[in-house]
């Protein structure tokens, strides 16, 4: 049956309290998810105080200056800060989010920084991506076709066939609308959640693509495909303001339409 | 502990090539179910004063009990799609959903046994 709460090693605790004591302007306070794997202590939530004189606008700035001036041991991923590699993909304020690009003005209060919900927790707000990215293989993302590519040129795409993947073709594999799905929480492991099968629209809508079948045939499953129950928590969350939602929308219209 | 990749893992059993008729059917008995669940209400008000002998009539006009028994058998039919999501849903252990899913069906069938029949009995005027 379904867990309804934590097992007893992993109920979070209060953590430690770092105070910018010394601070001359605005100070903001994050409360940071901790969890250590080589301790057998249970996770905690370390309170670090932040003086915004010195520290950029955004939560990414925070953490960084967290590590390099207040606690070198807290672990996150982080790349770009510009929103187009999604490594900080994070659970801030309560909902996902990518820690590059969310203001931290934005944010009344304490800034509650969690890890992406619902996935083995590596070390602090690391998880562990590796099912995510099994489920993106999965649907092997790249171009299939039987008919060569003209010997001269690359594969050629009307501008209206171009326009359809543009959309789905901008995600960044985040994670932020997958771990939002309280059905991919439920079954991560069978359903292949909201951006995994945003992308394997976006080769179903590819028009240079010739797997279109296959690709259908691999995804028609009561739990691969047929776990979204349309809750759109997956449009409400996404960092780059894209709908899986509808994506998936339209994979099962394209089933119903090879059967009508 | 498993060591299985995790690309096996999620390949798992391979693709069920179904799912398409359980949702395509969600679907159709909810819409069924806006224009019988609107019929029914009318027909209650239409009724009036609901009393035993003028409700009897009621359902005694053929039209009504073909319409009545649909009614029973669409939500019944809506309601097993639907609680086979739910235990799908939330139920991990395989014994627990097999045994839920088993329950849900016979519960489904004996309900629409009952509602049929009685609506029969009532409208054939054997109802005593």
């Amino acid at each position: 049956m379904v867990q309804l709460t934590l097992p007893a090693n992993s109920k979070v605790r209060k953590g430690e309290t770092h105070t910018a004591a010394d601070a001359v302007g605005d100070v903001r306070r994050l409360l940071v998810y901790r969890y250590d794997p080589d301790k057998q202590d249970n996770p905690r939530m370390d309170s670090y105080e932040v003086d915004m004189d010195s520290c950029g606008p955004m939560v990414l700035d925070a953490l960084i200056k967290i590590k390099n001036e207040i606690d070198p041991s807290l672990s996150f991923r982080r790349s770009c800060r510009e929103g187009i590699c999604g490594s900080c993909a994070m659970n801030i304020d309560g909902t996902n989010d990518l820690a590059c690009m969310r203001a931290i003005d934005d944010v009344k209060g304490d800034i509650k920084v969690y890890p992406l919900p619902h996935l083995p927790v590596i070390k602090d707000l690391v998880p562990d991506m590796s099912n995510f990215y099994a489920q993106y293989a999965l649907i092997k993302p790249w171009l299939q076709s039987s008919t060569p590519p003209p010997p001269d040129r690359e594969r050629l795409q009307s501008k209206e066939d171009q326009e359809k993947i543009d959309e789905p073709a901008a995600c960044i594999l985040c994670a932020c609308c997958s771990t939002a799905c309280p059905s991919y929480w439920w079954n991560d492991e069978r359903f292949l959640g909201p951006a995994t099968l945003l992308q394997a629209y976006r080769w179903l809508v590819d028009s240079r693509d010739e797997a279109t079948g296959e690709r259908l045939d691999q995804l028609e499953d009561p739990f691969r495909l047929y776990r979204c129950h349309t809750i759109m928590n997956c449009t409400n969350t996404c960092p780059k303001g894209l709908n899986p939602a509808r994506a998936i929308a339209e994979i099962k219209k394209m089933m119903l339409e090879r059967q009508h | 502990m498993s060591l299985r990749t995790p690309l096996g893992k999620v390949m798992g059993l391979g693709s069920a090539k179904g799912g398409t008729g359980h949702w395509w059917m969600q679907r159709v008995t909810a819409i069924a179910l806006i224009v019988l669940g609107l019929w029914f209400m009318i027909s209650l008000v239409a009724i009036g004063d609901l009393g035993y002998h003028s409700t009897i009539a009621w359902l005694a006009r053929p039209l009504n009990a073909v319409l009545l028994s649909s009614f029973v058998l669409t939500m019944l039919y809506h309601s097993k799609l639907g609680v086979q999501i739910v235990i799908e849903d939330y139920v991990g252990s395989p014994a627990w959903k097999v045994a839920g899913l088993l329950l849900s069906v016979f519960v489904h069938l004996l309900l629409a046994m009952a509602g049929v029949i009685a609506i029969l009995r009532i409208g054939a005027g054997g109802g005593s």
